[in-house]
């Protein structure tokens, strides 16, 4: 030990501060879980693992991408998991033509893709209509939809499951394109999609600067509500999408199911991807990694023999972690 | 009164704050049954005097004596159980409670180890009908208006036998009617024995309850006096720092000599009334114009400036910008008519503090660098390079936060943030506030380029100096009404002080 402390003059090894942690933690820490999967998880490195892990994170991290948006602009969005049972609810009763006749099924499809998605928008744009119309904070306004959302989408299909057989439709869950699942195509898209208009366009900024100060932000001239709207429109489009593969994957839609509790694996991998949840920050890469993170911690922990009320444990863990190192840095 | 010692005496208090001096050998002495004012620009220390005095701030050194013994508070508990209470603006009370118990929080009366409701309801009532309010103490304290909500948190002081009652700004929520039953509980305390610290931006108000009043300015005691032995325009010398036999006129700010006004009125807003703060206010700027608008403090100056701006509505009154009737629902309305609004609280309503110098730079003219929703980076940047170049700028890059840059830097930047969209009108709310000297220089002299190229200002100032000097044409307000329209030939410091110590609204038939 002694002659360790000696050589310190010549090496003079520091332990990297908080902030290069909050920086390239988020690295660090999948580096390590990849690492340590390639030791000791058989069967690791095949490219069945990769999907299996991709396809379970996609649609978690597609409503995450949606709530680092809202996040992002000061507000927070509960609705989503039963946004997502609202889409998933609705698409089964579009092409299994129970609501009108259509033609062929791919103009059933084609409807059952985007009509649900543009009602999930349209019930966000609810939430942001609560929030800027009757100033109702949003972990309250979008409570609301948290709570009848799920009894919408269960009248849809009269509380039964409905369990279909449409390969047509249910490519956006199981099917693959050039060997890689489709929703994780879809994902990257989302992502990369969020990365861009956070960066690059003015509704980006606008975001960021209305999460960042909501006063010098209309004072300089930036239309508040409009962009709030917009923001909780944009994580209802998110849940409708995911919603839609959720069912896919399962080929069944059950509204007491879809998306149950996926508010809160968002708003994790939001959390330890590195975003302020007080605002201003929009780190969708961040997102990308937390979700990656969380399900590579659950996936490490179930292939090794823990049981997965373990792997909450460590779940939460991780969060504490990631919102400590935040504190330490903004302070 | 006098034959007593002081029920309270500070003595040669000083406070830093991050080496900042706030308080520098202030003293602060009340007699028992006084009613003693408080009063000073922003920034004087009146607030962190009383801060001390409660136990919310500790003291550097000095000396405070309360009541004959030494203290010093550490907590406001502590500063309330010895009989010192504080009414705040904001008042801080448990609105979902009955009226009894906001009284009796903390020491109700109780029996067997339980409330006793009715002996607590009945003297709270006995002790509201003393202030001669008569109302049902059972109720939840928000069923009840503002003045009611005050006259409650008295009662509690009284019910905690304070010597010393401290009122920040009472009057400012309260109506015509309501500030005199307000002065009536304020004698009764004084006829009880009670003493009183009233802080005030209303000259009108000291002259009608307080006794005597003390002047803070720049963290230093600057005047005791009896009340009825100093004159509004004394007082307000002191509180500005200024000599009334020797109003000189020196060159202190830099602001220089000629002005290029033109005869073209670029905004004028008449008879606006806006909220509680902007009762009757008139002015107007033409190009090339610097028009200060001056007044004390609570005068309504910030509060004209937004609802000029549309960030607040206006309740009566016109605004004309260019010759046509205008009406603002959002700042938006009024940025794309080519006015621009530079806010006094730099933090809360100017910066994005996680935002680079480049996004905060051009927050306001983001949409005319934008095509179908992206951002034209490449001009984006060429504005910020050129206006950090042209305002000399100091920041390491315009990626670094703003959160990082000095005040003055930062105020560069959000002046950089309207110039850059080339306005025709520009309203700066306190434009040199909290900026170092050389900073400061700096802004003053880019306003007058501005105005010498044909920009309109409107500067809202509390330095008499960048008002006198600075301005071509002053509007003085006080209490929420235009009282002076100074031409540049009458702008005198005499002038300007006379009408914001007891200017009466006398505006001549410009704006009928």
């Amino acid at each position: 030990m002694a002659a360790l402390n000696k050589s310190a003059d010549a090496f003079e090894f520091k332990l990297p501060s908080v902030s290069w942690f909050s920086r390239y933690g988020n690295i660090v820490a999948l580096v390590i879980l990849i690492l340590f999967n390639l030791l000791f998880t058989p069967n690791f490195a095949t490219w069945q693992t990769l999907n299996i892990n991709l396809t379970q994170v996609s649609t978690i991290l597609i409503v995450a991408i949606g709530m680092t948006v809202v996040i992002g602009s000061g507000g927070i969005d509960l609705s989503v998991g039963s946004l997502m049972a609202i889409a998933g609810a609705i698409a089964p009763l579009i092409f299994l033509n129970n609501i009108v006749q259509l033609p062929n099924i791919y103009v059933g499809v084609a409807l059952a893709f985007t009509i649900p998605v543009l009602l999930a928008g349209l019930f966000g744009l609810f939430n942001g209509w609560l929030i800027t119309r009757y100033k109702v904070q949003p972990i309250v306004a979008t409570l609301i939809l948290f709570i009848a959302g799920r009894g919408i989408a269960q009248s849809f299909t009269d509380s039964n499951q409905v369990i279909f057989t449409t390969p047509e439709f249910q490519f956006i869950g199981l099917g693959r394109l050039f060997g890689i699942p489709v929703q994780v195509i879809i994902m990257c898209v989302i992502v990369a999609t969020a990365v861009w208009s956070v960066g690059r366009t003015i509704f980006g900024k606008h975001l960021l600067a209305v999460g960042g100060n909501e006063a010098a932000a209309r004072l300089a001239g930036i239309q508040v509500d409009r962009i709030k709207r917009r923001v909780y429109f944009i994580s209802g489009i998110c849940s409708g999408i995911a919603g839609l593969i959720v069912i896919a994957r399962n080929s069944a839609a059950d509204s007491n199911l879809v998306g149950l509790g996926v508010e809160l694996d968002a708003i994790a991998a939001v959390a330890v991807g590195g975003t302020l949840l007080t605002g201003g920050r929009a780190n969708v890469l961040g997102t990308l990694m937390g979700a990656l993170i969380i399900q590579l911690v659950r996936f490490t922990l179930l292939a090794n023999g823990v049981p997965d009320a373990a792997a909450l444990v460590v779940k939460a863990g991780l969060i504490v972690l990631a919102v400590w190192l935040q504190r330490r840095v903004s302070a | 009164m006098s034959n007593l010692s002081p029920l309270l005496r500070m003595e040669a208090i000083d406070k830093h704050f991050n080496g900042v001096a706030a308080l520098t050998k202030a003293d602060f002495q009340i007699a028992r049954g006084e009613v003693h004012a408080l009063v000073g620009q922003n920034g004087a220390g009146k607030s962190t005097m009383i801060k001390i005095l409660t136990g919310a701030y500790r003291k550097d050194s000095g000396e405070i004596t309360f009541d004959g013994k030494r203290v010093e508070f550490a907590s406001p508990e502590e500063a309330q159980n010895s009989g010192i209470a504080t009414i705040y603006q904001e008042i801080n009370l448990i609105p979902y409670r009955s009226v009894a118990e906001n009284i009796f929080l903390g020491h109700a009366p109780q029996q067997f180890g339980f409330l006793d409701w009715s002996r607590m309801n009945h003297e709270a009532k006995e002790l509201l009908r003393r202030f001669d309010i008569r109302i049902d103490v059972r109720e939840p304290l928000f069923a009840y208006n503002t003045a009611i909500q005050q006259m409650v948190a008295i009662a509690r002081a009284v019910s905690f036998k304070a010597k010393l009652v401290i009122m920040d700004e009472p009057t400012s929520s309260l109506a015509d009617h309501e500030v005199d039953t307000l002065y009536g509980v304020i004698s009764q305390l004084r006829d009880a024995g009670l003493s009183v610290v009233f802080v005030s931006h209303k000259l009108d108000e000291l002259y009608k309850v307080c006794d005597r009043v003390t002047v803070m300015r720049d963290g230093h005691t600057i005047a005791t006096s009896e009340m009825t032995k100093i004159t509004k325009l004394e007082l307000v010398a002191a509180m500005l720092g200024r000599d009334i036999q020797t109003v000189r006129r020196e060159g202190q700010t830099s602001f220089y000599g000629t002005s290029h006004v033109t005869d073209y009125t670029l905004i004028k807003a008449k008879r606006l009334q806006a909220g509680t703060k902007v009762k009757d206010v008139s002015l107007a700027v033409r190009a090339g114009e610097i028009v200060g608008l001056a007044g004390l403090l609570g005068s309504g100056r910030t509060e004209v400036a937004k609802a000029i701006f549309g960030a607040d509505q206006i309740d009566a009154g016109t605004i004309t910008v260019a010759g046509n009737p205008v009406r603002f629902r959002e700042p938006i309305d009024a940025i794309n008519l080519g006015i621009g609004f530079c806010s006094e609280d730099r933090k809360v309503e100017g910066i994005i503090p996680e935002m680079s110098v480049r996004d905060n730079l051009t927050l306001a003219i983001l949409p005319r660098l934008t095509r179908s929703g992206i951002v034209d980076e490449v001009r984006q940047r060429e504005i910020v390079n050129r206006f950090i170049k042209r305002l000399g700028i100091k920041t390491s890059g315009p990626e670094q936060k703003i959160k990082e840059l000095s005040g003055g830097n930062q105020q560069k930047v959000l002046l950089a943030r309207w110039l850059c969209m080339e306005p025709r009108l520009i309203i700066l709310d306190e434009p040199t506030r909290g900026i170092d000297v050389g900073g400061k220089a700096d802004i003053q002299m880019l306003i007058r380029e501005l105005a010498d190229a044909g920009l309109g200002v409107l500067m809202i100032s509390s330095e008499l100096e960048e008002i006198i000097e600075g301005c071509d044409h002053a509007f003085v307000l006080r209490d929420g009404r235009t009282v002076a329209d100074l031409q540049r030939d009458a702008l005198s410091e005499i002038a300007v002080m006379t009408a914001m110590a007891q200017g009466e609204s006398t505006l001549d038939g410009r704006f009928e």
